[in-house]
């Protein structure tokens, strides 16, 4: 009997790529891309080697490697991790590889977790690379062969693109036998043709774009494309929009409806399926989530065939141009643009009481919260700019803390407090940055700032993890993805080896030695760095949850200037602390003005 | 088609007992689909995991108005799933909040009273008898048990206990069963 597994969308990825003869797999976290890495960690398939890299530049570069060598080899990231390993790929495309070489980058529409809303579909446009775009975690797990397979016919790099809903979701998935297996060539030296060179990227350059015109139509026989249905009006879709679109036009069909729909999984788009679509219809919609890149191909095809066919979407405000889709709202538009009724939604007698707002916190006993606490205190009276970075940390924006000011892209805190300082040298500079940020572009604006003579504090927040994306382990760990011991990397010693002369460790945890520690940077001047050493509340050990006696005094200070989701307090009422959210951190207890929390389970008569 | 939307604050377990039903689905030779939250959002924040069991579903997201079932762990984030419910839906609430830590907080039983007269059918189970008597982390599986015992799914407390073997580490098992039969036992006895 088949066996049926329920799998995350990012796992089926993971096993599809097993099944396809995957040999190397690199890769850096980033919500929603990480779990496809652990997956192949846990399966440990023999012949398999699979690395977390210090970032997405690397973990390219390191895949191209395998894959010139004669390896399938998969690379996975969040789409900005694109950005950074953007140049690596730019001119992969034009040297080639052997081995089939996929590229995942997972899109994060809404956006959920992430800086941007950008759509890797364009960044397959723009880099000439052809995309593979699944609509489900199901089609995922076929889907990643292919783009294996076509990726060693065509000899060059391809794009995987699931977005959020497809790497979250899960499906039950039939696993299929392994595809046929081959044992990498290896290197050959082919006589010059790995290296970039001019004349080399013009020849490859026309190479690529007969490349993409011939996928274009030969795609139209994909079978992830597809085309179903009749009458004047269709409906094209990508993506997991495609899923709320079929089971919408299902409905629709149902109520006497009539319309074609049109799967597109590709890009190029194809071209020939594409104008069967096209062929009679008066009215087109697209759904399709971030940018509009089956509607513009769609009006490209348009004027290159001369079709006269309304084509509804972002660009005439019909869809949202901005966030996630949501099977509600394509089942809305659908419905409008087949003049369906609209069903009624649920009515309710009366107003509902206000819900809550549940912005992100740093979790009760985070040693952020200390360090952000300890800078925050030091800094009071003084005019200070706290540039933040990518990371949990990020979330010491919010209040009580406010203590990140700034964020724009991994790595780039400390560069831009330089660039602060520079122009507004009156005010002390600080940069706040986690350790696995710090591995991964961090040390470039380390050097930058010791070499150019800046002024600033740069506050490493060294939790022994890369939190946010669910406790990875990096190269400060000593622990490798495959479990296995590393050179363990040592913050303070790069940072001395970068030329920053002084260092000071810091315990986020102790309120007064991490504040005198500020203060005392703050008197100096160059590049001073605090390393502020705590683990993150996953890896450390929880101990007895704190107390508050009756010798609070109702102040709310904890409450107030601390933020931590444990505490509770309302004005003219005792603080309290919520016994299986607090790790007795402490925190608060060297805060209190009464020294009214402490320790609980014991007897404090 | 069954289709079940579960609700919960990050931490509270909500992406396990998904992965829970949907095991113990499986082990019913039931097709299944759906969604998590993860990422940013779990740190505290709404999180919601859509489940549909049996044929049919293209979607990973159920259209609003079209769950059958929902179970919420807190009673804001109930109130915030309930316009994904049917009018003739059912629900199960754990009734203990949680507050948002450094915004306002939201008025509890004025929301609870809410709930019971949109959803005359909803079944609200106590939060604080759960933890006292189950553990601090084990609300998301009593639910389980209780809703079983209501039931609400096209499986019962067998196939749950058969989900909970092949997913938890063994250490954590006699708990999580202890918290399983204890909510079905609450939710037999009628709860309140």
């Amino acid at each position: 009997m088949a066996e049926i597994r329920l799998l995350m969308g990012n796992e089926a990825i993971a096993l599809g790529a097993l099944r396809a003869g995957l040999r190397f797999a690199s890769g850096y976290p980033g919500t929603p891309s990480s779990e496809i890495l652990e997956t192949l960690a846990k399966e440990k398939r023999e012949g398999v080697y699979a690395e977390w890299s210090v970032n997405e530049k690397t973990a390219l570069e390191a895949a191209a490697g395998a894959a010139m060598a004669g390896a399938r080899a998969l690379v996975t990231m969040k789409q900005v991790g694109l950005n950074v390993a953007s140049d690596p790929l730019m001119s992969l495309n034009y040297v080639g590889v052997k081995g089939g070489m996929v590229v995942v980058a997972a899109d994060d529409p809404g956006p959920l977790s992430s800086q941007t809303e950008q759509d890797t579909r364009h960044f397959g446009q723009f880099a000439k690379i052809p995309v593979f775009d699944p609509s489900s975690p199901e089609e995922a797990y076929l889907m990643i062969a292919d783009a294996f397979e076509l990726s060693e016919k065509i000899h060059r790099p391809v794009l995987f693109r699931p977005t959020t809903r497809v790497c979250h979701g899960y499906a039950s998935i039939e696993i299929l036998a392994d595809l046929p297996q081959k044992a990498p060539e290896g290197f050959t030296k082919d006589g010059g043709a790995w290296v970039i060179f001019p004349r080399l990227a013009y020849q490859n350059h026309l190479l690529i774009e007969d490349g993409l015109e011939a996928l274009a139509d030969e795609w139209s026989n994909y079978r992830f494309n597809a085309l179903s249905g009749k009458g004047k009006k269709g409906i094209a879709a990508g993506g997991v929009s495609f899923a709320y679109a079929a089971e919408a036009v299902e409905g629709a069909l149902q109520s006497g409806a009539e319309c074609r729909l049109f799967k597109v999984a590709t890009y190029p788009i194809p071209e020939r399926k594409a104008l069967e679509f096209l062929d009679g219809l008066e009215e087109v919609l697209v759904a399709e989530e971030l940018d509009p890149v089956i509607e513009k191909e769609l009006f490209r095809l348009c004027g290159k065939h001369g079709l006269r066919v309304k084509i509804r979407g972002k660009g005439d405000g019909t869809m949202p141009r901005a966030g996630e889709n949501s099977a509600a709202g394509i089942k809305k538009a659908i419905a409008a643009f087949l003049g369906l009724k609209e069903e009624p939604t649920r009515v309710f007698c009366e107003e509902a009481p206000s819900l809550p707002q549940r912005p992100p916190v740093l979790c009760a006993g985070c040693p952020h919260r200390g360090s952000f606490f300890a800078v925050k205190e030091a800094c009071k009276g003084k005019k200070a700019v706290f540039s933040g970075d990518i990371g949990c940390y990020t979330l010491g924006n919010a209040a009580p803390l406010n203590m990140v000011d700034t964020c724009l892209c991994m790595g780039a805190g400390l560069a831009q407090a330089q660039g602060l300082s520079k122009i507004e040298p009156d005010a002390a500079h600080f940069a706040f940055i986690g350790d696995s940020t710090f591995f991964h572009t961090g040390m470039p604006g380390v050097l930058n700032a010791v070499y150019n003579g800046a002024d600033v504090i740069l506050c490493i927040l060294d939790n022994s993890t890369t939190a946010m994306t669910g406790g990875q382990p990096h190269p400060g760990t000593g622990k490798t993805l495959m479990g296995n011991t590393a050179v363990k990397a040592d913050i303070y010693g790069v940072l001395k080896a970068l030329g920053v002369e002084r260092i000071q460790r810091v315990n986020p945890f102790d309120l007064g030695g991490a504040r005198a520690a500020v203060e005392e940077a703050l008197q100096g001047s160059g590049v001073r760095a605090l390393l502020f050493e705590g683990p993150c509340i996953a890896l450390a050990t929880k101990k007895q949850p704190l107390e508050v006696l009756q010798a609070c005094i109702a102040c709310g200070r904890c409450a107030r200037e601390l933020g931590c989701p444990a505490i509770s307090w309302e004005k003219g009422h005792k603080a309290s602390v919520d016994g299986l959210l607090c790790t007795g951190c402490g925190l608060c207890a060297g805060l209190c003005p009464a020294g009214a929390i402490v320790e609980g389970g014991k007897n404090h008569a | 088609m069954l289709n079940l939307l579960i609700a919960g604050v990050g931490g509270q377990g909500t992406v396990l007992s998904a992965r829970l039903l949907g095991l113990a689905a499986l082990e019913k030779g039931l097709k299944v689909r759906g969604s998590e939250t993860i990422g940013m959002a779990q740190r505290g924040g709404s999180v919601v995991s859509h489940l549909r069991l049996g044929e049919g579903a293209h979607s990973p997201l159920i259209p609003l108005g079209e769950a059958d079932l929902i179970l919420a762990f807190e009673p804001a984030e109930a109130l915030r799933a309930l316009p994904f419910l049917r009018a003739d839906g059912r629900m199960l609430v754990a009734d203990r909040a949680l507050q948002p830590s450094g915004t306002p907080g939201y008025d509890v039983a004025a929301t609870l009273s809410y709930l019971k007269r949109s959803q005359p059918g909803g079944f609200f189970l106590s939060g604080e008898e759960v933890i006292a008597r189950c553990g601090g982390r084990s609300l998301n599986v009593a639910m389980l048990g209780a809703a079983a015992a209501l039931g609400f799914f096209p499986f019962g407390l067998q196939e749950l206990e058969a989900a909970l073997h092949k997913r938890l580490a063994p250490r954590t098992i006699e708990s999580n069963l202890h918290a399983l039969h204890f909510g079905a036992e609450t939710a037999k006895k009628g709860g309140n």
